[in-house]
């Protein structure tokens, strides 16, 4: 397996000196179209910055001609694979020894002629400039370390959700990633490399070092060193791990025998760091006296980043530095300081991507002209290794790892994500309905569930690019990759943020794009959109044929019908490949009857004889007959009604959802065959918007700007999220300052049991928020 | 808590200390013995502020001031306050005693007014007590008397007398407690006042081993209205506290003595084994706002395991020898000069201890080095603590306290520096001669006070 593997590999790179055995193109990725490098060269690791283009295969669909006649089959448009440029950057992160073989690797394979300057940043960058300079042919442009840190630091939390945790030892699960703050200023960032510096920022280009300390982690180390002959640091770490302080520290209860109750000082607390050693005549074990040191500085530093966090008023403090970087035992025992100092008033936060800060900040500072920070950016799952690769302190095997490579990859977004403006508490907005990393059953259920799917997946990659030889090899390798991530996250849930069904998903598509299957789905979106569409019209006609009542309910029960048609769900797919004839009655009759496991359609019917809506945001699901005779009946009744309409859907693909470039053509199609579409459409009363998403799932707090401001300019007083992954795994819970409508069929036997029902349970929930809504239905504006 | 105000004659009138001024002590007959042990279990009532008589606050006066030699009223006031003190007076012999963790602070009032007849009455044990302590500067191998800090002709509960100060290793406590034991300290019936977290730990040792109820103090209280009490008597002529001229500038930083006038508020910082931050605005008016577990017991015990010393003194005499420089990383190792981005000088230290992450380094340093090296960043921490606090509370006069500060003069200069260095002159470090007796002082006052509480 793959996990064997590499360690394997990394051992045998230890033994081999400094030479590389790990394949260096899985490391240094896309060197070819790189540019502005960036490095920053700490005391033990060097951390590797670049800019890259991506040549990408993207799935684009193209309206054929109608003017020419042309013969197309059934087909009513193609489907093309695209060349896409994107940008990417990389962030890789090795032991210093490594350094020269990775300057040569790089010389070799860096074809861009255009660089001529390194970004450098860190203590080691002025040690290394000339190998650099002489290796690379690059001249070496240093820059303020300190600078670069928040640079890395605000780009961090900008662009990566979870990326800030608070670490809890002895909790259900250690790590708790805080939701992303809208605002991330201000904050206080503890260095703690050798010294310690205290910075307070205030906004992207402010920010002071309002103290600092010389008691950090060079004390740890060097006093650490002197005090137990052990020379490296993560020893150091390892043999604090095992120590017992109270054998050297002098606590409270050795003083008093007891506490000190009238200040409240337990009998437990350091009275004296190391007081015994001074006075007992006795050998004192390297474990003990390296646990005490441990907690010496970890105190300390904890105390004084708890008086400036007071003298400045700030709650928001994140530790970073070579002495935190991974190590639970440090994060733990700043952890415990601040917990102590500050009564847990302030809680001590760690970066996923602690490491990296200095590396993007150099990069950013270099990219200027590039404008990075005008973009959105993403993580890239596939290419990311996942928090604590490289810990020394989770296992053994782990351990073994230390030589390896953490990567990080983020993707520049083609468009810029903001918050939906109708989030009614943006702060405390959490996307997924279930943290996977708490709820132990629930993962393991899912990390199973996506384990067993991939078969099916690989199949259906390989099937999309029937005319590629070489896609069966490529799936192969998409299968390696996404099991091991599968696999890092049963052993480390927390690699990647909480662990979610969301993350698990969207780390599939990002596996999927990595080896270029853009859209393994396209053909079956596109065959179904062609059959449904035959359907349209005579669907339609039966609707209009009901008496008002009658239709408003089949309309609803039309939507849940075409939810059913989902090649995510596995259920759902196994019956789809089985009986391709499957069909949009069958899919009524599998429908739970009334009442619903979640039943609310009353309350909407009641609302739906009051005045009609201004406008409705419908963040649409899945291509064919979801969309194509679900979705547009209600749409062209909303329409009727005088609603107006914004549907939004995928950017890119993601299983079968429908993207936006698809449902331009099918709505076109429609529009030619229903004048109130077609009408809709003229008058932009219906719109179609893209969510800036290409996930199965939906994060209301990173949607796309454009829709933000069509949402804002029409006045949006209903949102409508329909299937599984946006209204259940995600947004189940989501609070809008407006009405809104969630509407799933669930197609996992174990989700419904879960939520007390079973498979095609139909959950269907109306929400009007509070105060907003007067009886007789005229809600006033939200905004 | 206002344990001080039952010191306090209600009309204003002088407390029961006073300096000797000779004659006016003459006379006084050896104090009838009243109930101790009754005494003490008042000392924890009467809790009420003072303030508002307008009247000097303080409890304690030189017997030359005014009220004392004042108009025959005044005067026939005083005598029967001195009558009713002298009714009051606990039987000696009289100890104060402050057991911290790493040292036992003890100090003993030795009656110098004592009479022919007093003398015969006494009993032979209390003056065998009297002659060791005050014959001796050594006690056994490990008890010390700081001669040159002795409080003399001092005049305390209508005695006049003189204070010893006494120190010896809180290992030792048993011994000690087995010696109280020996000399049938017991049968003395005094109270033994007692402060420290080893009042508590000790306690039951005291009543098992030689028969002793300890009366307990809370530590705080006793350093507190100990410091009052000796910088208000004053250092037998001369100013109990001092402070650095010119602390920037190593040539010409000269130690100044001064009192504390007025000294509220105050940050007090106690280096003890560990530290205690307290924020004092009166003399019952306090609060103990941090303190840090690198104090004191952190220097000796990094130095004894880096150097293999053993004493306190042992190490502090290395440290004056090393350079601190060959174990600390400065800014300017990092930047080869100043870091001006955030106007950090090129002599500042970025990381303690910072060369010692390198082998070639630590295989060739000295322990003298080593030394010094512990010690400075012992001391800049708790400055750098202490910093913070005072700007946190709003109080501009630091006063450091405790026995890390003893024979010390490289960490006072430091703190003094730092104080003033870092706030840009507007904090100012203050230091008293008494450094680490302060508990012990209070303890005593505290038996003195209890019987006056009758």
């Amino acid at each position: 397996m793959a996990e064997c593997d590499r360690v394997v590999s990394c051992t045998s790179s230890h033994t081999m000196d400094k030479s590389i055995i790990l394949p260096p193109d899985e490391i240094f990725r896309n060197l070819e179209n790189a540019k502005r490098f960036a490095i920053d060269i700490g005391g033990s690791l060097t951390k590797l910055a670049y800019y890259s283009t991506l040549q990408h295969k993207v799935a684009k669909v193209r309206s054929f001609d109608n003017t020419a006649k042309e013969a197309h089959g059934d087909k009513l448009y193609e489907i093309a694979v695209q060349e896409e440029v994107t940008a990417r950057l990389h962030f890789i992160k090795f032991e210093n020894a490594y350094i020269e073989t990775c300057l040569d690797f790089i010389k070799d394979h860096l074809v861009n002629t255009d660089t001529k300057v390194i970004k450098a940043t860190g203590g080691g960058a002025h040690k290394f400039k000339d190998l650099i300079e002489k290796k690379l042919g690059l001249n070496v442009d240093k820059e303020d370390e300190m600078t670069c840190l928040i640079k890395g630091c605000n780009f961090v939390l900008r662009n990566i959700p979870q990326e800030a945790f608070v670490y809890a030892k002895h909790a259900d699960s250690e790590f708790r990633f805080q939701k992303t703050h809208p605002d991330i200023f201000p904050y206080l960032l503890v260095n703690i490399g050798s010294g310690v510096s205290i910075v307070k920022v205030e906004s992207e280009d402010k920010f002071e070092r309002i103290g600092g300390s010389s008691i950090g982690g060079g004390t740890f180390w060097g006093l650490g060193a002197l005090l137990t002959k052990t020379k490296r640091f993560d020893e150091l770490l390892q043999l604090a791990s095992k120590g017992q302080h109270t054998n050297v520290d002098m606590l409270v209860k050795d003083i008093y025998g007891g506490s000190y109750g009238s200040l409240g000082l337990t009998g437990d607390l350091i009275a004296s760091s190391f007081g015994k050693s001074a006075t007992a005549d006795k050998e004192f074990s390297k474990g003990d006296m390296a646990k005490s040191l441990l907690h010496m500085i970890s105190n300390d530093i904890g105390q004084l980043a708890c008086l400036y966090a007071k003298l400045h008023n700030l709650s928001r403090v994140y530790f970073g530095g070579f002495f935190i970087r991974g190590h639970p035992v440090t994060m733990h025992t700043i952890t415990y300081s601040i917990n102590y100092f500050t009564k847990g008033e302030v809680q001590a936060l760690f970066l996923r991507h602690e490491g990296y800060l200095g590396a993007i900040g150099a990069f950013l500072k270099g990219a200027e002209e590039d404008n990075p920070n005008q973009y959105s950016w993403g993580e890239n799952y596939a290419g990311s290794s996942g928090l604590m690769s490289v810990s020394p302190d989770m296992s053994p095997m782990q351990r073994a790892r230390s030589g390896t490579f953490d990567m990080l990859e983020m993707d520049r977004l083609e468009r810029q994500l903001v918050k939906l403006p109708l989030l009614q508490d943006p702060s405390s907005y959490i996307p997924d309905t279930v943290d996977l990393t708490e709820d132990a059953l629930a993962r393991d259920y899912w990390l199973y569930c996506f384990e067993d799917a991939l078969d099916g997946v690989v199949k259906r990659a390989v099937a999309s690019q029937p005319d590629l030889p070489e896609a069966q090899e490529r799936a192969e390798k998409f299968r390696q990759k996404y099991r091991h991530k599968l696999q890092t996250l049963r052993q480390q849930p927390f690699a990647y943020g909480s662990l979610t069904v969301r993350s698990l998903l969207d780390t599939r598509e990002h596996c999927l794009n990595e080896f270029n299957f853009p859209d393994p789905y396209s053909k079956i979106k596109q065959r179904e959109n062609d059959g449904a569409l035959k359907y349209y019209l005579k669907a339609v006609k039966t609707l209009d044929g009901l008496e008002w009542n009658e239709r408003q309910f089949a309309l609803i029960r039309g939507v849940l019908a075409g939810n059913v048609f989902d090649w995510g769900a596995k259920a759902v797919s196994d019956v789809l490949e089985s009986d391709p004839e499957f069909g949009f009655e069958e899919a009524e009759r599998q429908l739970e009857e009334r009442p619903w496991l979640v039943d609310c359609y009353d309350q909407w019917f009641e609302r739906l004889k009051g005045p009609p809506h201004r406008c409705a945001l419908f963040f649409v699901d899945n291509s064919g007959v979801d969309i194509i005779l679900g979705v547009m009946p209600f749409v062209r009744e909303l329409l009727s009604r005088g609603t107006e309409v914004v549907l939004a859907s995928n950017s890119g693909p993601a299983l079968n959802d429908v993207t936006n470039n698809e449902l331009q053509i099918l709505t076109e199609r429609i529009a030619a065959m229903d004048p109130v579409i077609l009408d809709g459409l003229r008058d932009e009363r219906l719109m179609l918007v893209q969510s800036g998403s290409s996930s199965p799932c939906l994060d209301l707090s990173r949607l796309d700007k454009v829709l933000a401001t069509v949402v804002r300019e029409r006045k949006t007083d209903l949102v409508i999220i329909e299937g599984m992954g946006r209204a259940i795994h995600t947004n189940y819970y989501a609070m809008l300052s407006c009405e809104s409508l969630k509407m799933a069929v669930i197609k996992n036997s174990w989700l419904a049991d879960r939520l007390g029902g079973k498979l095609f349970s139909v959950v269907f929930k109306y929400e009007v928020p509070t105060g907003k809504l007067s009886p007789d239905g005229s809600a006033p504006s939200p905004l | 808590m206002d344990k001080a105000k039952s010191m306090m004659d209600k009309k204003g009138a002088s407390g029961p200390f006073h300096l000797a001024n000779g004659q006016s002590q003459r006379g006084f007959q050896s104090p009838s013995v009243v109930s101790a042990n009754g005494a003490c279990s008042s000392s924890s009532s009467g809790h009420s502020h003072s303030s508002t008589n307008g009247e000097n606050l303080h409890p304690l006066h030189h017997g030359d001031e005014p009220d004392c030699t004042g108009s025959p009223a005044k005067r026939s006031r005083l005598r029967r306050r001195t009558e009713s003190v002298r009714r009051n007076r606990p039987p000696f012999p009289w100890f104060g005693m402050d057991i911290g963790g790493t040292l036992v602070k003890l100090v003993y009032f030795e009656p110098v007014d004592i009479s022919a007849e007093e003398e015969q009455e006494e009993v032979e044990n209390l003056k065998s007590i009297r002659r060791y302590l005050t014959s001796n500067v050594a006690y056994g191998k490990t008890g010390v008397r700081d001669v040159h800090l002795e409080l003399r002709n001092l005049s305390m509960c209508g005695r006049t007398g003189n204070l010893h100060f006494i120190r010896f290793p809180t290992q030792a406590m048993h011994r000690f407690i087995q010696m109280g034991s020996d000399k049938n300290f017991s049968s003395l019936h005094t109270t033994l006042c007692a402060t420290g977290g080893g009042a508590y730990k000790f306690e039951n040792d005291f009543r098992t081993m030689a028969d002793l109820e300890l009366l307990k103090l809370d530590e705080l209280d006793c350093l507190i209205r100990g410091l009052l009490y000796v910088d208000h008597v004053g250092f037998n002529g001369h100013p109990e506290a001092y402070y650095f001229q010119n602390p920037s500038d190593t040539q010409n930083c000269v130690k100044r003595p001064c009192t504390l006038d007025n000294p509220f508020p105050m940050l007090l910082v106690n280096i003890g084994s560990g530290v205690s931050i307290l924020a004092v605005y009166s003399q019952d008016n306090y609060k103990r706002v941090t303190g840090t577990s690198l104090g004191g017991g952190t220097f000796l015990g990094l130095c004894c395991l880096l150097t293999g010393c053993e004493t306190f003194e042992e190490a502090l005499e290395m440290a004056s020898k090393g350079d601190s420089t060959n174990v600390d990383k400065l800014v300017k190792d990092i930047y080869g000069g100043d870091y001006e981005r955030f106007g950090l000088q090129g002599s500042a230290v970025a990381s303690s201890f910072g060369h010692m992450m390198c082998k070639e380094k630590r295989d060739s340093i000295s322990k003298e080095d080593l030394a010094r090296a512990t010690l400075v960043t012992i001391t800049n921490n708790i400055g750098s603590i202490a910093r913070m606090c005072a700007v946190n509370e709003k109080i501009e006069r630091v006063v450091f306290v405790g026995n890390f500060l003893r024979i010390n003069t490289v960490s006072t200069k430091l703190l003094a520096y730092a104080m003033d260095f870092w706030s840009k002159g507007q904090l100012t470090a203050l230091f008293l001669e008494h450094e680490g007796y302060f508990g012990a002082v209070g303890a005593l006052m505290e038996l003195l006070k209890a019987s006056d509480d009758l």
